[in-house]
């Protein structure tokens, strides 16, 4: 092999090493049937079943996954409309540009201290409706940028094929523009998902005082303060594996409708 | 009028600007039922604009579009008697062949045995029974040009638009579509409309053109007319080939060039002009009175030689059509003399 191409696999090799070993320990541990970090005596799934009978997971999970699942609806069709507004007019604005994408890039921290002084100061009682909102305003974002990338490829003469066949704007919406950037659309979805399921500063300020409304990072993040225990290996094992998943769907959908 | 003079199509002063460009310039035309009709100019002519005024996807600055006498500008795409073949075939990618037909009668709520008739018909006019269950993407590029013109043409239109429908095709397989959209046309006995910036297609398939410049129409007719008595020098320099020699006229039907004395049809003058005329109206003689040129190169074109060549005098260049045969006793660097079919030539 060229000396070159040997260094450059050399350096590959490395970087994702030092990406991804920390996660392939996690994922180790959590099969690891001691459930010490210091010694492996043999393969288990005993850490995944006592998660299944942890109420207080069970509970967390359900929360976490009622809040991704309404913040994606919200933000999908909130995220399209706003994708389709904005490819729709003739000129474009640099500010209105930032303010839609600003939610991607102002740290969480920021977003979560605001919101929670906002939704103080309007007297809304903190919980997962909360939690949605606030999910809400940077899933948004993130749903328009990947519908807006689709629409800059798609070849609006479709649609005025389908009015000049004798279609409504209305039905040429749903019947052209519709299928054809459906998969940006689930793929924009998809990544709201995980990011919901993820999140943890905004969801930990909004969701109100109380273990009513804990989502699993709020969970994972209260059981390690009493150590790192196999269980939480197991946990976020999972949590990885489902975003893991979600995403490659999400970025196979987007690289489909490329063609 | 009566309704047997009144033309299908009527294009009243219409204007179109985008900022200060004024696209389309107070053009007039009247196109008959059953016409192949060709509009032709340079890219940025106007000519699709105009086009897609016809279609209803452009608003009108001014003038009217009417339909058999009825106007038809104020009205939306989708309620106008006419469709339009894309340049990019604009084919749905998510549906089948197909469903692309039956798209244009599902809007206008046919029944479903009249859609599979009507969708069967056109499918096996354009050849393309066997490919209905294909998705765009499985199809050539001739074979997505003749979709697109099957889903125009399954609605029944009474003017159908065809943007530049053959740009995306080679040569050869352009030459034969030609011959067919004329068939096509000819059976379904509708208007077509079309769109190009290839003179050559527009002199093989239309029956009358129609040439337009910076938005403004500079000459409407038939092929021959516009072939054989250009409006102008641009339109005499766009259709064909074309000399064009500087010189004047003296007043007594004569144009005189490096001294040379040639007879028009033209008589006012005496004033500086230009002659225009075509290589094949260009022939070569033995009389003194013939313009003197030195031949810069022969041009074998299977059928036939040009011969290029430039006056002795003012050196300008020219060229003129032989067959052959005729063309082989020439040689570059020969000097000849040349005449020219007075009949044929135009002044300036």
């Amino acid at each position: 092999m060229h000396s070159g191409a040997l260094t450059s696999r050399i350096i590959l090799v490395l970087v994702f090493g030092f990406l991804y070993l920390p996660i392939a320990v996690l994922v180790a541990l959590s099969f690891n049937e001691s459930g010490l970090p210091t010694s492996w005596s043999g393969f288990s799934t005993k850490w995944y079943m006592s998660l299944a009978v942890n109420a207080e997971i069970l509970h967390a999970t359900w929360n976490t996954f009622v809040v991704a699942i309404f913040a994606t609806l919200i933000s999908t069709v909130l995220g399209t409309m706003l994708a389709l507004g904005m490819e729709a007019r003739r000129r474009k604005s640099n500010t209105l540009e930032a303010l839609a994408f600003a939610p991607m890039v102002i740290p969480d921290i920021v977003l979560a201290v605001a919101l929670l002084s906002l939704l103080s100061r309007l007297n809304i009682t903190l919980g997962l409706h909360t939690i949605v909102l606030s999910h809400v305003i940077f899933d948004l974002a993130f749903v328009c940028s990947v519908v807006r990338a689709r629409l800059k490829s798609f070849d609006y003469s479709l649609v005025e094929a389908s009015r000049d066949l004798g279609a409504s704007g209305w039905t040429s919406f749903w019947r052209i523009t519709f299928p054809v950037i459906l998969p940006a659309i689930i793929a924009g979805g998809l990544l709201a998902f995980t990011l919901s399921v993820d999140e943890f500063i905004i969801a930990f300020f909004t969701a109100g005082a109380g273990r009513s409304s804990i989502t699993l990072p709020m969970q994972i993040y209260s059981m390690i303060r009493f150590g790192v225990t196999p269980e939480i290996n197991a946990l976020a094992t999972l949590v990885m594996g489902l975003s893991a998943t979600i995403l490659l769907i999400s970025q196979w959908l987007n690289r489909e409708q490329k063609a | 009028m009566t309704s047997s003079q009144m033309p299908l199509l009527r294009i009243d002063q219409v204007a179109k600007s985008f900022g200060k460009t004024r696209a389309v310039d107070g053009v007039s035309l009247d196109i008959k039922e059953n016409e192949f009709f060709a509009l032709l100019g340079p890219s940025g002519c106007g000519k699709t604009t105009l086009l897609r005024m016809l279609a209803g996807f452009e608003t009108l600055d001014g003038g009217k579009i009417l339909i058999s006498g009825k106007d038809i500008s104020p009205l939306p795409p989708e309620k106008r008697p006419l469709n339009l073949m894309f340049q990019s075939y604009a084919l749905f990618p998510h549906m089948s062949v197909r469903q692309n037909l039956n798209y244009g009668l599902e809007m206008e709520r046919l029944p479903r045995k009249t859609i599979r008739r009507r969708v069967d018909e056109t499918l096996a006019s354009t050849d393309l029974t066997t490919l209905a269950d294909r998705k765009p993407d499985q199809l050539s590029g001739g074979q997505k040009q003749r979709v697109a013109l099957a889903r125009a043409l399954v609605k029944r239109p009474r003017v159908l638009l065809l943007d530049e429908p053959l740009g995306a095709l080679d040569k050869k397989l352009r030459e034969r579509m030609q011959l067919e959209l004329k068939r096509l046309q000819h059976e379904a006995g509708i208007t077509f409309i079309i769109v190009t910036h290839d003179q050559e297609e527009a002199l093989v398939m239309a029956d009358r053109m129609a040439i337009l410049k910076d938005g403004k129409l500079l000459q409407a007719g038939t092929p021959e007319q516009i072939y054989e008595e250009p409006a102008d020098r641009f339109v005499a320099n766009f259709i064909g080939i074309m000399n064009f020699l500087d010189g004047e006229i003296d007043g007594t039907h004569t144009f005189v060039v490096d001294g040379s004395r040639h007879r028009v049809s033209v008589k006012h003058g005496p004033r500086k002009a230009v002659l225009a005329v075509r290589p094949e109206h260009v022939s070569i003689t033995e009389s003194a009175d013939g313009l003197g040129v030195i031949i810069t190169d022969v041009a074998y074109h299977g059928l036939d030689r040009v011969l290029h060549a430039r006056t002795s005098s003012s050196g300008q260049a020219l060229q003129l059509r032989l067959s052959a045969a005729e063309g082989q006793k020439y040689a570059t660097g020969q000097a000849i003399k040349l005449a020219f079919n007075a009949d044929k030539c135009r002044i300036y």
